[in-house]
């Protein structure tokens, strides 16, 4: 069975079902509501079943369709997971009901275009996860960006339209310099073998000239580096986040930024592994700097969504770090905070949610007190809040004690810095839940405010319990995707050793290696990414 | 069998005879009496894409100053297509507008055989009098309205049109008298042999043919009549022209540039990488800061000409399909677009500024959900039409090592998506105010519509049997 083909078409389906029923005047909306939920669990399922199969010993990519497309140029229909897209793409089956959940009444008008565009945005994510073709991965790539632009432009908040605009041009401009690298790998494919091709893994193995790499590498790494979104290109992302509405949000923290750091994992270090050994350096830094200035920034935020927004700057630092490092911990760990970031950022967002949709501020100072008002929100929020801050037991904490253990490896440097990140972000987040929630009832506006309700209790009690579950069983998802890792590890470093073939590099190569050996252990570390032992 | 000289301009004259049976239609009717004069011209139209399928891959000569080959007659089809959505837009429109349809579609029709011809051109004077034949009824055609207006912008479109023609002229007369000839493929070889003589007259005929074409694609900074002329001439009529004009002059164009002067590429290649670098850029630029909607999509059209120019700077093989396959495309999707415009027209008002679209989602989903796909399309998104459009020019720009144009190319279509989100927010996020809802569309203007979106989604998804087409097309000429 195509389960792949099946786990993007089936969304799919279902937006374009929901589009041919009509909506008198918005009278059946609550029925879109239920088709929707539906339709995302469905495929939440469709992942599920996906894992089950997946074969975790193996490095290789499994469930693989290929289908010809455009045979002139040497596309496909080709997908395929390994470890690392199967997690994202579970990540993405599980994270979209809960968005929904997130909007049940938050959205009141146009409920049946706003599922539509959900469904048809968790296609294309899901796309993006599972293309080994990078035609077909550009493709799905840029169709992401037109739900949620509308997601953000129609049913956002007072600034939705500049937010909405800035998020599609922010990441179209970036994307559209990684379309010429893309042309132009297709081109020296054809130049070494006479046929285009867009194939992964023939790309894979293609000898680009280290100039060329660096060209390459910059122009896949900006289109990332924005959608990560790495510092200094985050600017549009506490627009974004904060204009779009609640699903929007958890779609966007969850999933949306993922993708940013998927690709680097899956297309730019792999595919210009000596122009990555170059720039790791220098992008860990940017990572590092994103990991402090997101925390310093998101401790002065007045108001609690933009506070998250800017956390996310922070945490996905961490993500980046443990990339850099390129070792298997390292990148285990950058995986792993992707999931628990989606989870617990995901949460944050519904939770912030929520008040804004009691209330209809999103303000920290109109809110305080409120353990005594709504106790079950209070227990929901405190457990979301301690993931995010890295609590041991909850999912937060694998994840950047892994991220640090690699960067630790590599240069220990940056994990000073990014050390500092962990307490930072115990400050911005503790300090925010002590202000809305402790303390006595400052506004009688708060007074009467009605706990959970049945749909918010269906969208953040999976998500609490995921917390806690990755965080109690993190080798399940270590464990599917440790060969993956492994083989973009090696690839990466050995493609480094294997090019280091001219006459130069070679003496380079001895002269560092002695200098290496007379140096203290750290150094040695050091010397040993840029050229593998 | 029929004589093949006569094979070849069969699709030539299935138009001209449907013009004049619309013409005479006019004439013969009674006072009152309504004739589906629109119905004379499909029944052309579908006359000449059957004549031209049948002469696919048969390469018929016609008199030795046509030539029916792949190319011209993937060309020809195109202009099919755009002649066709043309009338299916116009029967709605013409009658709510007071225009007359006899000599509307007789001049509609004209202009496809002048814009046929100019395809199918194996000669430096038959280009030059298709070229006047397309003109002439594209000048009458966009003041057909008589208003202010539309009657200023077909005078200054008629003479900036005289002014460039002349300076076609003049590259003809140098180019015929370096070489003694005005058929293409003679004065091809003739060039051939005096490449290394450096006379500076080729390069007179070169420059001069260079200027007659730009005018006509509208090439910055020869672009000055389109924005007024788009403007002020009819939705329909100025979808007709900035499709159907833009398709022939730039077949043409290219057989000229890639054949015949293909000896002197060193020469021309930079002049027009130049051109489609400003053009890409102005056309871009200027057009984030219009309001009035069919004068950004004037200035579109100008930034989508500057992306045709970087395949025919590519000028490898990749280049050539993909002019083909992006006038196409960029043809039923813009055709769309000014469908859009003119079916949300009134007698009154034109409905043609931002603002008229706000709230359009509103009183017209299905209209702004076409109106969407047909801006996404232009912007070169995923999975439409003008994405596969695009992604091939630059790949050919890219294969060609043109990379400097490709990477402007992409950052200017990032800059275009600005102000067609312009429009898309205003039909989605705005509210209308104050002014009433244009009434509701049906008929054939909406079957039309529903076609082309077919259409773009079409292109986009399943390219790859127009693709291989186009890459068959090419083969004959060069």
């Amino acid at each position: 069975m195509p389960l792949l083909t099946i786990s993007w078409a089936l969304p799919l389906a279902g937006a374009i079902l929901m589009l041919l029923v009509p909506n008198p005047h918005g009278s059946r909306s609550s029925l879109f509501r239920w088709l929707a939920l539906l339709f995302s669990t469905a495929t939440f399922m469709v992942t599920l079943a996906l894992w089950y199969w997946f074969q975790p010993a193996s490095a290789d990519f499994q469930f693989v369709e290929r289908v010809l497309w455009i045979p002139a140029f040497g596309i496909d229909y080709y997908v395929g997971i390994d470890g690392i897209s199967l997690l994202l793409i579970v990540l993405t089956g599980f994270l979209t009901p809960i968005a929904l959940l997130s909007s049940w009444v938050g959205i009141e008008h146009k409920v049946k275009e706003f599922a539509i565009f959900l469904l048809a945005l968790e296609a294309a994510m899901i796309g993006v996860f599972i293309s080994l073709d990078l035609f077909l991965f550009y493709v799905f790539w840029d169709a992401m960006l037109v739900p949620m632009y509308f997601l953000i432009g129609i049913w956002g908040y007072d600034q939705r339209i500049y937010a909405a605009i800035k998020f599609m041009l922010y990441t179209m401009a970036g994307s559209v310099l990684m379309l010429v690298a893309i042309l132009g790998l297709a081109y020296l494919h054809s130049e070494a073998t006479g046929m285009y091709s867009f194939d992964l893994l023939k790309l894979y193995m293609l000898q680009i000239a280290p100039e060329t790499q660096r060209w390459f590498f910059l122009a896949f790494t900006l289109a990332f580096a924005i959608k990560v979104p790495l510092f200094p290109f985050h600017t549009w992302l506490p627009d974004a986040h904060v204009q779009a509405p609640t699903a929007g949000s958890v779609i966007l923290a969850g999933v949306l930024l993922k993708m940013g750091t998927y690709g680097l994992v899956r297309f730019a270090f792999p595919l210009f592994p000596m122009a990555a050994a170059e720039f790791a350096p220098w992008l860990a830094l940017l990572a590092v700097i994103g990991i402090i200035y997101g925390a310093l920034v998101a401790m002065v935020q007045p108001d609690m969504k933009k506070l998250v927004a800017y956390s996310s700057v922070s945490h996905l630092g961490f993500v980046v770090l443990g990339i850099c490092a390129m070792n298997v911990q390292g990148l285990q760990g950058g995986v792993y905070q992707m999931l628990a970031h989606g989870v617990s950022t995901g949460g944050l967002f519904f939770l912030v949610g929520m008040l804004s949709d009691r209330r209809h501020t999103r303000a920290i100072a109109a809110f305080g007190g409120l353990k005594n008002v709504v106790p079950r929100l209070t227990a929901a929020s405190l457990i979301i809040t301690l993931a995010s801050i890295g609590m041991p037991a909850l999912n937060g904490f694998v994840g950047e004690f892994l991220i640090m253990l690699g960067a630790f490896r590599w240069d220990p440097r940056y994990v000073v810095a990014a050390g500092l990140g962990v307490i930072l972000s115990a400050v911005y987040m503790l300090w925010m839940f002590q202000r809305v929630y402790y303390g006595p009832v400052t506004d009688s506006h708060n007074a009467d405010m009605p706990d959970m309700k049945a749909h918010e209790w269906a969208g953040i009690a999976p998500l609490c319990a995921m917390a806690l579950f990755m965080g109690i069983a993190p080798t399940l998802f270590l464990k599917p995707m440790e060969p993956s890792v492994k083989r973009i590890v090696e690839r990466v470093q050995t493609n480094q050793n294997l090019r280091v073939d001219n006459e130069m590099q070679n003496a380079k190569f001895k002269m560092q290696k002695q200098r290496a050996d007379t140096r203290p252990a750290r150094e040695i570390r050091r010397a040993s990414y840029t050229i593998a032992p | 069998m029929l004589d093949p000289n006569l094979m070849a301009i069969i699709p030539m004259l299935c138009v001209t005879f449907a013009a004049l049976a619309a013409m005479g239609a006019e004439a013969f009717r009674s006072p009152g009496e309504r004739i589906a004069i629109g119905g004379l011209g499909v029944i052309g139209l579908i006359g000449a894409a059957i004549s031209a399928a049948m002469a696919w891959n048969r390469n018929y000569e016609g008199f030795g100053v046509i030539v029916a080959d792949n190319f011209g007659l993937f060309v020809t089809i195109t202009l099919v297509i755009v002649g066709l959505l043309t009338i299916m837009f116009s029967s709605q429109v013409l009658e709510r507008d007071g225009v007359p349809s006899g000599e509307y579609y007789s001049l509609v029709l004209f202009s496809i055989v002048g814009m046929i011809m100019m395809a199918m051109a194996n000669d430096l004077l038959v280009i030059f009098i298709a070229l006047e034949i397309l003109s002439l009824a594209v000048y009458v055609l966009t003041g057909i309205r008589r208003e202010i207006a539309g009657t200023e912008a077909a005078f200054k479109y008629f003479l900036l049109g005289a002014f460039s023609s002349a300076f076609f002229l003049y590259g003809i007369a140098f180019a015929y008298g370096v070489t003694g000839s005005t058929r293409l493929t003679t004065v091809g070889s003739s060039l051939a042999a005096q490449v290394m003589t450096g006379n500076p007259l080729i390069f007179m005929a070169l420059g001069l043919l260079l200027v007659g074409f730009a005018f006509k694609i509208s090439a910055v900074p020869f672009h000055m009549w389109t924005p007024d002329a788009y403007e002020g001439a009819p939705a329909v009529v100025t979808g007709f022209m900035s499709t159907g004009v833009k398709a022939a002059a730039f077949a043409a164009f290219a057989r000229v540039f890639l054949s015949t002067f293909s000896q002197f590429k060193a020469e021309w290649a930079p002049m027009l990488a130049a051109l489609a670098a400003a053009t890409m850029i102005l056309g871009t630029v200027v057009g984030v800061a219009q309001s009035n909607l069919k004068r950004m999509l004037a200035y579109s059209s100008i930034a989508h000409g500057g992306y045709l120019l970087v395949g025919l700077v590519a000028a490898n093989d990749v280049g050539k399909a993909a002019i083909l396959f992006y006038l196409l495309a960029y043809s039923v999707t813009n055709l769309a677009a000014f469908g859009v415009i003119a079916l949300l027209g009134t007698r009154d008002r034109a409905n043609d500024e931002l603002r008229d679209f706000a709230g359009l989602w509103h009183s017209h989903p299905a209209l702004a959900a076409l109106m969407t796909v047909c801006l996404l399309s232009l912007g070169g998104l995923p999975p439409t039409a003008g994405f596969i459009g695009k992604w091939y020019i630059f790949s050919a720009a890219v294969s060609a090592g043109y990379y400097w144009l490709a990477i402007i190319g992409v950052l200017t279509s990032v800059v275009s998506v600005f102000f067609y989100l312009r429009v898309v927010v205003m039909m989605y996020m705005a509210d209308r105010q104050g002014v009433p809802a244009p009434a509701r569309v049906t008929g054939f203007g909406m079957t039309a519509l529903v076609l082309a979106i077919v259409g773009i989604f079409y292109l986009g998804i399943l390219p790859t049997p127009v693709l291989n087409l186009a890459a068959e097309s090419i083969a004959t000429i060069f």
